[in-house]
Formats: C-alpha cells, sequence, structure tokens
C-alpha cells in the first residue's frame, strides 16, 4: 500500500461523522412559518369562496396540505440560497448559516415535505389540488430560486407566480375545478408581488447587490423601482376590486378594496415621491408593512364575507 | 464511536418525539378521512 493511499484511508476513518445539531424549532425556521401562514391564509380564502361544500376534515386536510407544501418551498429555498443567506443582513439569522442544520438535511427535508403533501393532497383531497400544488412546488424551486432569482430583476414578477397560487389550489381542493373567480384571486396576489418585495429590496438593495442577486433596485436604480412600484400598485387597486364586480366578494368588500386600493396607492405614492434619506427609506417599509396588511384584510373580508353570507354550508 | 453532548441528545430526542407526534398525527388524519370519504356506506356495508 503507498503512503497516499495510507493517508486517504486514515482521513477517511478519521473524519468525524456528521452529528444532527438542529432542534425542532430550526426545522420550523426552515419552513418560513411567516410566509406559510399567508399562503394558508390565501389557499383557506379561496377553498372557502369556493361554489359548493366540503367537509371541515377534508378542508384541514387541504389546508395542512398547502402548510407543509409551503414548508417545503421553503425548505428547499434555503437549501439552494444557503451561499448568498450567509452573506445576507436579513438572512444570516436562518438555521442553515447559522450551522444548525446541513444543506443536505434541508434538501432531504424539503423533498420529502415536497413529494408526501403533494401525494397527500391527491390521497386525501383531489388530484387537481395536488397538481396545482406541485406546480407551486416546482416554480418556487426551479423557475423562481434556481433560474430566476440570480439572473433577472422580473425574478420577483414571475416568480409571483407560486405566491399567487394558493387561493386557486384551495378553490381547486373544494370544488374541484379552477374557474374566473379563483383567477382573478391569483392576479390579486401576483400584481401585489413586485410593490411589496421591491419595497422591501429598495432598503436592502446593498445586500442584494454584494450577493449578486440583480433585484430591480440594484440593475435599474431607486428611481425605477418607485415608478414600478407605482405602476403594480397602480395596476393592483382596481384588481382588487374585480372580486366585487363578479359575485365573489358584496357591498362589504367592495368599500373595504376600496379604501384599502386608495391607501396603498397613497403609499406607493409616498415611495416615489419620498426619495432621499431617512423620509425614503420610512416611506419604503411603510408600504412594505401596509401591503402585508392589504392583503390580509382583503382575504379576511372575502372569508367573512361568505362565512356570514350562508355561502359556507359544511355539509358531510 | 461517537459521543453526543447531553445538548446533542437532547436536540435528537426532541426531534424524535416530534417526528413521533406527526406520524401518529398523520396515521390519525387518514383514519378519519378515510370514515369521513366512506360516510355512510360505513354502516351499509354487506355482511
Amino acid at each position: 500500500m503507498s503512503d497516499s493511499s495510507l493517508n486517504i484511508s486514515q482521513s477517511g476513518f478519521d473524519a468525524a461523522p456528521t452529528v444532527s445539531e438542529g432542534g425542532v424549532g430550526d426545522y420550523i425556521a426552515l419552513m418560513k412559518p411567516r410566509v406559510m401562514s399567508l399562503v394558508v391564509f390565501t389557499g383557506f380564502a379561496g377553498l372557502v369562496a369556493a361554489p359548493g361544500s366540503m367537509h371541515p376534515v377534508l378542508a384541514l386536510a387541504a389546508l395542512i396540505c398547502i402548510a407543509v407544501g409551503a414548508g417545503a418551498s421553503g425548505a428547499l429555498n434555503m437549501w439552494y440560497d444557503a451561499d448568498i443567506d450567509s452573506k445576507m443582513r436579513r438572512t444570516a439569522g436562518r438555521p442553515i448559516p447559522r450551522g444548525k442544520i446541513t444543506p443536505e438535511e434541508a434538501l432531504t427535508f424539503g423533498a420529502i415535505l415536497g413529494v408526501g403533501s403533494v401525494v397527500c393532497m391527491g390521497l386525501l383531497v383531489n388530484w387537481l389540488s395536488a397538481g396545482l400544488l406541485a406546480l407551486t412546488i416546482g416554480f418556487y424551486l426551479f423557475v423562481y430560486t434556481m433560474w430566476l432569482k440570480r439572473r433577472t430583476p422580473q425574478n420577483i414578477v414571475i416568480g409571483g407566480v407560486a405566491g399567487a397560487l394558493p387561493p386557486m389550489i384551495g378553490w381547486a381542493a373544494a370544488s374541484g375545478t379552477v374557474s374566473l373567480e379563483s383567477f382573478v384571486l391569483f392576479l390579486i396576489i401576483f400584481l401585489w408581488t413586485p410593490p411589496h418585495f421591491w419595497a422591501l429590496a429598495l432598503n436592502r438593495a446593498r445586500d442584494y447587490e454584494r450577493v449578486g442577486v440583480p433585484m430591480l433596485p440594484v440593475v435599474a436604480g431607486a428611481d425605477a423601482t418607485r415608478r414600478q412600484i407605482l405602476i403594480y400598485s397602480v395596476l393592483l387597486a382596481p384588481v382588487g376590486l374585480l372580486p366585487a364586480f363578479i359575485g365573489l366578494g358584496g357591498m362589504l368588500y367592495g368599500v373595504t378594496a376600496g379604501l384599502l386600493g386608495a391607501l396603498f396607492l397613497v403609499f406607493a405614492g409616498l415611495v416615489y415621491t419620498r426619495r432621499e434619506g431617512k423620509a425614503g427609506e420610512r416611506a419604503a417599509q411603510q408600504l412594505f408593512s401596509f401591503s402585508i396588511l392589504y392583503l390580509l384584510l382583503l382575504f379576511a373580508v372575502l372569508l367573512v364575507e361568505q362565512a356570514f353570507g350562508g355561502v359556507l354550508a359544511w355539509t358531510t | 464511536m461517537i459521543q453526543l453532548t447531553e445538548e446533542q441528545k437532547k436536540r435528537r430526542r426532541s426531534r424524535s418525539i416530534a417526528i413521533a407526534w406527526i406520524l401518529g398525527a398523520l396515521v390519525v388524519l387518514f383514519f378519519v378521512v378515510t370514515i369521513v370519504r366512506l360516510g355512510g356506506n360505513v354502516a351499509n356495508r354487506p355482511y
């Protein structure tokens, strides 16, 4: 035996096996629970707004599958982006950069959750919603995370498809079909995504630039981003009203969507006009925070109307 | 032979308990959904 082969053999034996360091909380963090909660909420709204009725147990099963599917997307995203997450302030505290979970563990965890959630959705609910869930996870991982995120400033525009699909999944779970109404819910989230993320990116441009992610403020500059935020907000406000015109929402929804849309435009307008220093940063932060409230309230009113409008008729 | 620290043992135990709970919940979920899907046919099965 040569010296070199002996060394390789010895180093192989000497190498300490990896001991898993992650606690349950780290695995929960890997699933991006805050994103997951918004996904589940919009999925629930789609499920409730859909025509027909659904047994509560089946509805619960569908929501669990949507939640787990969203968690899988988060874990797989953190696996692929581990290299840049460690270099950004916002993401440096995630489980992989902190060394609590290895990338391989995250990949395995995400893959099992992803496949498991789709198979369970198909077996327990229906295969159309399972297919849409698979499309969502696949789009988020392959199209957004792997393909677009590091290549184009339109990353979050096209990638927004994944985040906009949950109401459609909920709709398909309850009704077994997709329809114009579910597409309108999809469209609201799709148009909401760019101003939401660009408002965040305006204040994180240096972080994104350092790790080479071509977010719009990095590539086109802050002023172009502010213009794009305003354009998408102008598109979003009327689209947010659409459910009231197609019978999905009632009077309460229409009034709320009108007010929220107007407020969204005000905040987007402030981002457009206040460009310098702390005032500019604050305007972007306010729009980011309000955008979350906007989506939550819009879908909450839709839920309330359905619940009190007698549409929510659970039957066995 | 790897000697786990107390902290590592604690984390492994908490992971194992979480997995047990999840598997148990899955079994219950599949059982209940099966009963729901069968509906009244559970009582009407032929003997």
